[in-house]
């Protein structure tokens, strides 16, 4: 019933294309409408695994230390990454603070996990229960992780605070930015075609 | 560096019989006998030539958007109190505010964020799905373009559900003023969560499809 690989449609226009070895640094792009191929990623599983660890033990950074920490009249708030969810959830509907939840730092979170679970068990050459699973729900979960986004709007409340008191940033927001950094990173070290490739030859 | 087409590639994957997994991109033959779910062999998931419902689906998603966006824009997203003085600020009253105390960069980055990206998502997927519906054959390339835009800059009007969540944490217990969410927020946030769903609904094939049909009875 599959085909074996010579072709791959394009995902935003169906025009078949040939599959070739790319240069390195090279993207592959629909010769009818310029969407994304497929990407030249050398080592694809070791470097997305290497960053995909990091990710999580910047992810458990993120949520340990103190995130920001606001200074008026002598006295101190310390926040923590997930403070702005609870009082949230106090004030609104549940659904907005899970939604805040959700995209700031549970899918984030379950992409990494899911990309550690898959690529881990492909490393060690064992097929654990479930990753094609796992990583086909990484791969839908993907637009919904806005880690950047939320770092931008930390610097907007800080902008907008800056005159009224001083904010102390905590190491969390450290961890954060480079948690925004090594999501942005996995897009040119995954290649989801070889790994699917590799996992059912 | 772009593919060059060769003499293999003629065509779309559909006009060939073939699925394009959605997931893992593997080309499956579609079965002789009409099957309801067919799943990917490798992924295991479902398999369409277009999306399902693509375009009932996607305006359902852009008329419930553009309904909320009015609540989004009229009622407080922050109820700001100090020293016993309550004071609601919408996203254009926040907009004003950082523009008044010269923080420029910022005011427009609030405002494109929150108001100019919406409405021009709104108006982007509204137009594609007239084209779409009308098979119009009018600048293919140019609307895959608008499109691909759309799908990359919804996420980033999130920024304001942010920004009120980071409000709402540092500024509290009165030090200096409490800062509360308003029920503009929701709907804002309503409002995104739509329209980044209609622009996943939206089915960029169909704008080519239209394209297609007169190729596909040439060489059939
Ligand atoms: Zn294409
Ligand atoms: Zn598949």
């Amino acid at each position: 019933m599959a085909m074996s690989q010579p072709l791959i449609a394009c995902h935003d226009c169906d025009l078949l294309h040939q599959v070739k070895a790319l240069p390195p640094k090279c993207t592959a792009r629909c010769t009818r409408c310029g969407a994304l191929l497929y990407v030249h990623a050398p080592d694809t599983l070791d470097r997305t695994l290497a960053i995909a660890i990091t990710g999580l033990v910047l992810m458990l950074l993120a949520n340990i230390y103190p995130f920001l920490s606001l200074e008026s009249q002598g006295t101190i708030l310390e926040t923590t990454l997930i403070t702005g969810v609870i009082i949230l959830s106090q004030q609104s509907p549940l659904g907005l603070a899970i939604l805040v939840l959700l995209t700031s730092m549970l899918v984030p979170c379950m992409f990494l996990f899911a990309l550690l679970y898959t690529l881990g068990s492909m490393k060690i050459g064992k097929s654990l229960p479930a990753r094609k699973r796992l990583f086909r729900i990484a791969l839908t979960l993907r637009p919904w992780s806005m880690t950047e986004v939320f770092l931008l709007g930390i610097l907007v409340s800080v902008v907008k605070l800056s005159k009224l008191a001083s904010i102390i940033p905590g190491t969390a927001l450290f961890a954060f930015l480079a948690l925004v950094f090594v999501l942005a990173a996995i897009n040119t070290t995954l290649d989801p075609h070889v790994i699917w490739e590799k996992m059912d030859p | 560096m772009t593919l060059s087409s060769d003499g293999l590639n003629k065509g779309t994957a559909a006009a060939h019989g073939l699925y394009n997994c959605h997931i893992c991109g593997l080309l499956v033959r579609r079965p002789k006998i009409p099957a309801s779910h067919v799943h990917c062999p490798r992924c295991g998931g479902r398999l369409h030539l277009r999306k399902p419902n693509s375009i009932s689906r996607t305006w359902a998603c852009v008329i419930a958007a553009m309904i909320f966006y009015i609540p989004a824009n009229l009622l407080p997203v922050t109820v700001t109190t100090y020293l016993g003085r309550s004071q609601a600020d919408t996203i254009m009253s926040g907009v004003i505010y950082f523009m008044k105390s010269g923080s420029w960069g910022i005011a427009g980055i609030i405002f494109v964020a929150s108001i100019v990206v919406p409405i021009a998502k709104l108006m982007v997927l509204s137009g594609l799905m007239f084209s779409v519906q009308r098979r119009s054959r009018w600048r293919p390339l140019e609307r895959a373009h608008l499109y691909r835009l759309t799908e990359t800059i919804g996420r980033w009007s999130m920024l304001d559900v942010f920004v009120v969540t980071v409000l709402v944490a540092l500024v509290r217990l009165g030090y200096l003023s409490t800062i509360e969410a308003g029920p503009g927020v929701v709907y804002f946030a309503a409002v995104v969560v739509l329209t980044m769903i209609a622009a996943m609904t939206f089915d960029p094939r169909l704008i080519w499809d239209a394209l297609e049909k007169n190729d596909e009875s040439i060489t059939d």
